[in-house]
């Protein structure tokens, strides 16, 4: 099945990905190929068949839930491009 | 006095008997690395300092009767792992301003062995790839022929390795990123089972499949960096709480009656048949040794790629979308708004492929479209584990090639995905099912070398590296090293 580029844009837009014109001409081609080579799973008969939800038989552990982190707020900041007071800044998101 | 050419084991016996100093080591690798990786680029940071002084404690610590099971060797980590206070990039543009604030499990353990950290290699972007070509910091040569690619996505520390410049380096292995560049730089690439080496601090990929191991020269290596890397951690969620064999101590057991599986598909047209030959004969020197063969069979191991390539994109999907442009990472400049910030960081901070593989993700995964590839994906996820779990019934490891072909020129492939995805059609079986899995080097053609892949089922990674070890006993291909390099 191939993809158009309304597709691909829409794609793009729910990844959160700027693409410039070349990108989306290039992306409607590969993803269109990467898309038909998936498709061949369609072949295969898994009706009654569970989904794999973890390669091993294993239940999700649990924990105590207790502080075990000490507070690092400041080292961790070190690597944002722009913080003020212990708060990341963004682009005006309310007028 | 060749230092470089040294395996793990031989440099510990040289710094036991005082033959030579951790310092001693660490300044001759170094020097190398300085005289040699202009050829690979196999390094996004060499870290020489902090190494000499690593070395120097190592010393002292010997000295005082406190070596570790890694006193004094020098390693390299893939730039996945997170190094506090070091660089981590993983070879995005995305990180290559990301100082990590923090330590990986692994690398603190292997920090705590008393090992000595040359620095990070270089890789495909966040792992996505099978040459090194989508790597930010640009491709890494091979070592065996400098137009070639050394495979990806640990590209980095396989020709690290294969170029001596350490005995051993860290990697991961999402589809076959640590087991396809051992096989096309001769050096052996053992992944470990799903949850027996913690991720965390690994940059996630596709959290279900990702697993942290190694690439060395030797299996006996292997196992002695794996019997560091390997254990219990409560900061992994999917770690799993099972006791570390002693592995260096099992190797040398006998593999007498070993029963081994040939997967019929495994030989088909798809592998180069020079390369078939040689894993034959390596499959022939196991035999020798006592094991025995039987066909086995997997239906569905087909559609392992495809497979493959919906849950692993789909996972990464979900795992990049952490890179916002506000926490951590590139950040456009001048956005409009929040919205354009986050499209202009990702858009100008990840690149190609690792874009396609994210629209990949998220269009299994958009409304409409997650049954038919999500869901079934993971149903013939389940297919092909149940048709392992039947086969490992009967064989205690299943043999075969590592790659179709060995080592492909830069470029060859890189204008088509799916022509690079088939590379690893022969690995991905043991990352969707979970199992362990090794490549050893077992040949050349056209002087390229080839890997013998072996996966055994679910913990029974001292039956590798003891099969891996019991081969290398018997041939010597492991100890040919690259024209220029040696």
């Amino acid at each position: 099945m191939s993809l158009d580029k309304d597709q691909v844009q829409q794609i793009a837009t729910l990844a959160r990905l700027k693409l410039s014109d070349d990108e989306y001409a290039e992306s409607v081609k590969k993803l269109s190929k990467i898309v038909d080579f998936v498709d061949q799973l369609s072949q295969a008969d898994t009706s009654d068949v569970v989904p794999m939800a973890h390669p091993l038989d294993v239940a999700q552990r649990l924990r105590p839930d207790t502080v075990t982190e000490p507070d690092e707020r400041d080292r961790y900041q070190e690597n944002a491009a722009s913080v003020t007071d212990g708060l990341y800044l963004v682009p005006k998101v309310i007028e | 006095m060749g230092l470089h050419t040294k395996s793990m084991s031989e440099l510990t016996a040289g710094l036991e008997g005082g033959e030579f100093t951790s310092v001693e080591v660490t300044q001759s690798l170094l020097d190398r690395i300085a005289a040699h990786d202009s050829k690979l680029n196999a390094m996004i940071t060499v870290t020489g300092e902090a190494a000499l002084a690593a070395a120097a404690r190592a010393d002292a610590d010997r000295a005082g009767g406190n070596a570790g099971a890694l006193n004094g060797l020098p390693v390299i980590h893939k730039d996945i792992f997170c190094t506090r206070g070091v660089k981590t990039s993983c070879g995005s543009k995305m990180l290559d301003n990301f100082v990590s604030p923090y330590d990986a499990t692994i690398v603190e353990r292997i920090a705590a062995a008393g090992a000595v950290v040359l620095g990070k290699s270089n890789m495909d972007e966040f792992a996505m790839g099978s040459s090194n070509e989508t790597s930010f910091y640009g491709p890494v040569h091979n070592p065996w022929d400098l137009d070639c690619s050394p495979g990806g996505s640990s590209g980095g520390s396989a020709a690290s390795v294969a170029a001596r410049f350490v005995p051993a380096a860290t990697a991961t292995d999402t589809g076959g990123s640590i087991r396809q560049p051992a096989a096309l730089t001769n050096t052996v690439g053992l992944k470990p089972t799903y949850g027996r080496v913690s991720r965390y601090g690994m940059i996630a990929f596709a959290s279900s499949l990702d697993q942290a191991g190694t690439i060395t020269r030797t299996a006996e290596d292997a196992a002695r960096v794996l019997g560091v890397m390997a254990g219990f951690d409560e900061r992994d969620s999917t770690s799993i709480d099972t006791p570390v064999p002693d592995y260096r101590g099992e190797i040398g057991d006998a593999i007498k009656g070993l029963r081994i599986g040939i997967v019929r598909q495994h030989f088909d047209e798809g592998l180069d048949a020079e390369c078939g030959i040689k894993v034959k004969d390596a499959i022939a020197v196991l035999e020798s040794l006592g094991a025995t063969t039987v066909e086995v069979d997997l239906p569905n191991i087909d559609l392992s790629v495809p497979t493959y390539y919906v849950v692993a994109p789909a996972e990464c999907s979900s795992n990049l979308s952490r890179f916002d442009g506000v926490r951590f990472g590139h950040r456009a400049d001048n956005a409009e708004d929040l919205f354009d910030l986050y499209c202009r960081s990702r858009g100008e901070g990840f690149g190609d492929e690792v874009k396609r593989r994210i629209m990949t993700g998220t269009y299994v995964l958009s409304a409409g479209y997650y049954d038919a590839y999500y869901l079934k994906a993971q149903q013939v996820r389940q297919l092909i584990a149940d048709d392992f779990r039947k086969a490992f019934a009967d064989v205690d490891v299943i043999a075969g090639p590592t790659t179709p072909t060995p080592a492909f020129k830069l470029g060859d492939k890189v204008d088509d995905p799916i022509t690079m995805y088939l590379n690893d059609i022969y690995t991905i079986g043991a990352n969707l099912a979970g199992l362990p899995a090794i490549s050893v080097p077992c040949g050349f053609v056209n002087d390229l070398p080839v890997g013998l892949h072996l996966v055994g089922t679910h913990f029974a990674e001292s039956t590798l590296l003891r099969c891996a070890h019991q081969y290398q006993q018997q041939t010597d291909w492991h100890t040919a090293s690259p024209e220029g390099f040696s």
